[in-house]
């Protein structure tokens, strides 16, 4: 068998990739949504004879619909950041309903991890959620808080009192572009929080959907001072990890 | 089985609820204990006493009322079941472990604080608590603010619970150690003397050398007990009846004997062997036992005052004096290695020694959420565990399911990186 394919069914969105001889033969992103499985069993039928890995908030799912093995996010992550950046020790993975920190040796194996609990603060929804606010998709709402030049601070974290926050600020008229860019500040400050213990000489991978807010990536550039690396496609990486380690089962 | 509906009536309590509680709690067994495989067949017993705490172990309280009994709540494994029990007294732990009563709370109590405190008066205010109109009185202690406040809102007695592990905090200690003898003896009427007490001293080291014999097959390479039931015998345990609980127990030793003589394991992985620390899981409560167990590790130890905690150390028997005995219970309460002590060294080096003992790959600390004691000791704990290259992971929740999918991730991770790294 020389076809591996990493299934990352997160709660936001899914992936799907199939690796042929070490190389991406294919790949697949959509909207999870309320029913997955039917869309996963049609992806899957392509790939009739081979070994499939499944991760993310729904790897039980897969394994327990389709046989899959299944791995965890976190080590899927972390095996995706080193095929693509051996030299990195951190990733921060930014999905819909949680952020992770992983830490890594250089043998790309997890050595601790921290991984936010419960609550969507500090997440991809968190933002999701501020656009509908603004009644705007995500993308626009990036682009208006790159538009603003000064930022009103938001100080709760809460996904719900933030939005009281916002409306209150809305309706005392301040500009659109200052809050949205106060909303990105304020995450931020969280990730920065958690990633400013790691030593300088270590380098930095984001990943997840929240590693396509350039707005985001920048703000967190600029609070640590130094160079955060994104691969091409931050969305795929953790599919990317589950099919490699298909690829060694 | 029985009818009790008559029974909860007459205690005052309302029984659409109560059913709703027993409902809850009896799916949640179903859910953790009942679904695994390999179980030892004496653990029927202690499926039968966690269903009884709210039915047959109430009617028989009752009875025992009935003939003058008397009957104290308490709130913390501090509490000495020696002295009461001396005087005729039968102490009680009454923590709440049930997610459904924690919002009944709410009407007195802040909902910034445990989930242990708000879930046991959540059961009292709701009237689905059957110990609340049996009790004598409860004893509260000082092991956290929120408790200490509790008590005063409630107007409950206090035991001084010392905080540093020094001569004067060990005579503050003994003192309210005697505080309690009066108080018992008040109660009941009876005098403890050195017979009573040599009795309930042997009694009691009786019950927890049961439970540290059970641990002990832990230790093995195949424990022929999952954690998850060592749990809930050590919950059992603070509810029936003191002698019936130790004849149930033989049955499980002879039992686990029996299965390691075979060879027979009660888990069907061989996962790597963590240690539980952290906060108490009272009776009801088996959330992150349940998870680490259904993520392929094996739960082989138990720190927690509902673990090793509760029962590690015995008194002295062989005393005749009352003082010397008064005195040797107070010190083996004293050396309770509770997050309430400043600084707490001693927890730090009882818990690498059981890393030794239990040949531990891991340790997972579950905090119960606004538990500062615990919380706060866990970093010093996983510091002082990286010293001694062994990984840790902290989990703080609460009595809810909301957060089972994250936490399930979070433990399957740790999972994988024992394995990983070994």
């Amino acid at each position: 068998m020389n076809s591996f394919v990493g299934v990352d069914l997160g709660s936001r969105t899914t992936e799907i990739i199939q690796l042929v001889d070490g190389k991406i033969r294919y790949s697949e992103i959509f909207e999870t949504g309320h029913n997955p499985l039917p869309k996963v069993k049609e992806s899957l039928k392509h790939f009739e004879n081979s070994l499939v890995v499944a991760t993310g908030y729904g790897r039980h799912l897969i394994s327990e619909n389709f046989g899959a093995h299944r791995v965890t996010e976190i080590k899927a992550c972390a095996k995706g950041t080193h095929f693509l950046f051996p030299s990195s020790r951190t990733v921060l993975d930014m999905g819909g309903q949680d952020s992770k920190l992983i830490f890594l040796n250089d043998k790309g194996i997890v050595i601790d991890f921290e991984m936010n609990d419960r609550c969507a603060a500090g997440t991809g929804k968190f933002l999701e959620f501020m656009a509908q606010t603004f009644s705007m998709d995500i993308q626009t709402f990036i682009q208006t808080a790159q538009e603003a030049t000064e930022y009103v601070s938001i100080s709760s974290m809460c996904t719900v009192f933030a939005e009281s926050e916002v409306i209150s600020l809305i309706t005392s008229g301040t500009p659109k572009e200052e809050i949205a860019l106060g909303l990105h500040v304020s995450i931020a400050t969280r990730l920065h929080a958690m990633i400013a213990k790691i030593p300088l000489e270590e380098d930095i991978l984001f990943v997840g959907g929240g590693a396509k807010n350039d707005c985001l990536h920048a703000l967190l550039e600029d609070k640590l001072r130094r160079t955060i690396k994104r691969p091409e496609e931050p969305q795929m990486v953790v599919a990317l990890g589950a099919a490699l380690i298909a690829s060694e089962l | 089985m029985k009818d009790f509906r008559k029974m909860w009536t007459e205690l005052g309590m309302d029984l659409e609820l109560h059913d709703q509680l027993i409902q809850d709690m009896s799916n949640l067994h179903k859910k953790t204990h009942l679904s695994q495989q390999n179980r030892p067949k004496s653990m029927d017993r202690f499926d039968r006493s966690f269903h009884a705490s709210h039915a047959g172990r109430v009617a028989e309280i009752l009875d025992f009322r009935k003939n003058g009994g008397k009957m104290i709540g308490t709130f913390c494994i501090f509490v000495p079941d020696e002295i009461a029990l001396a005087a005729g007294v039968l102490p009680l732990p009454l923590c709440g472990g049930s997610g459904w009563s924690v919002s009944y709370a709410d009407k007195l109590f802040p909902r910034d604080i445990c989930p242990l405190i708000r879930s046991t008066f959540g059961m009292a205010f709701s009237k689905t608590c059957p110990y609340a109109s049996l009790e004598d009185f409860a004893v509260g202690e000082t092991t956290c603010d929120a408790k200490k406040k509790t008590w005063d809102l409630l107007g409950m007695k206090v035991m001084e619970v010392p905080q540093r592990r020094n001569e004067a905090d060990r005579s503050l200690w003994l003192e309210e150690v005697y505080k309690f003898k009066d108080m018992v003896e008040e109660l009941s009427g009876m005098t403890v003397t050195a017979d009573t007490l040599q009795d309930t001293i042997k009694l009691v080291n009786r019950k927890r050398s049961a439970l540290r014999q059970i641990d002990e097959f832990r230790k093995l390479d195949a424990p022929p007990i999952s954690g998850l039931d060592a749990l809930l015998v050590a919950q059992v345990s603070m509810n029936q009846d003191i002698n019936a609980f130790i004849k149930d127990t033989q049955a499980l030793i002879d039992e686990l004997q029996e299965r390691v003589d075979k060879g027979i394991s009660a888990y069907s992985e061989k996962g790597k062997r963590v240690l539980l620390a952290g906060s108490p899981s009272p009776m009801g409560y088996a959330k992150v036992h349940h998870i680490v167990e259904s993520s392929g590790l094996r739960i082989v130890a138990d720190e927690s005052c509902t673990g090793i905690r509760y029962f590690r150390d015995l008194v002295n028997e062989n005393l005749s004096d009352l003082d010397e005995m008064m005195e040797a219970v107070a010190d083996r309460y004293f050396g309770i290695d509770c997050a309430c002590f400043s600084p707490n060294s001693e927890r730090i080096e009882n818990l690498q020694q059981l890393v030794r003992d239990y040949n531990v790959n891991g340790v997972v600390q579950s905090i119960l959420q606004y538990c500062h004691t615990y919380n706060v000791e866990a970093k010093i704990i996983e510091n002082s565990l990286k010293k001694i290259a062994i990984p840790s992971i902290k989990i703080v929740t609460d009595y809810s399911q909301e957060d089972v999918g994250q936490i399930r991730t979070r433990i399957e991770a740790f999972a994988e990186l024992l394995t990983d790294l070994s």
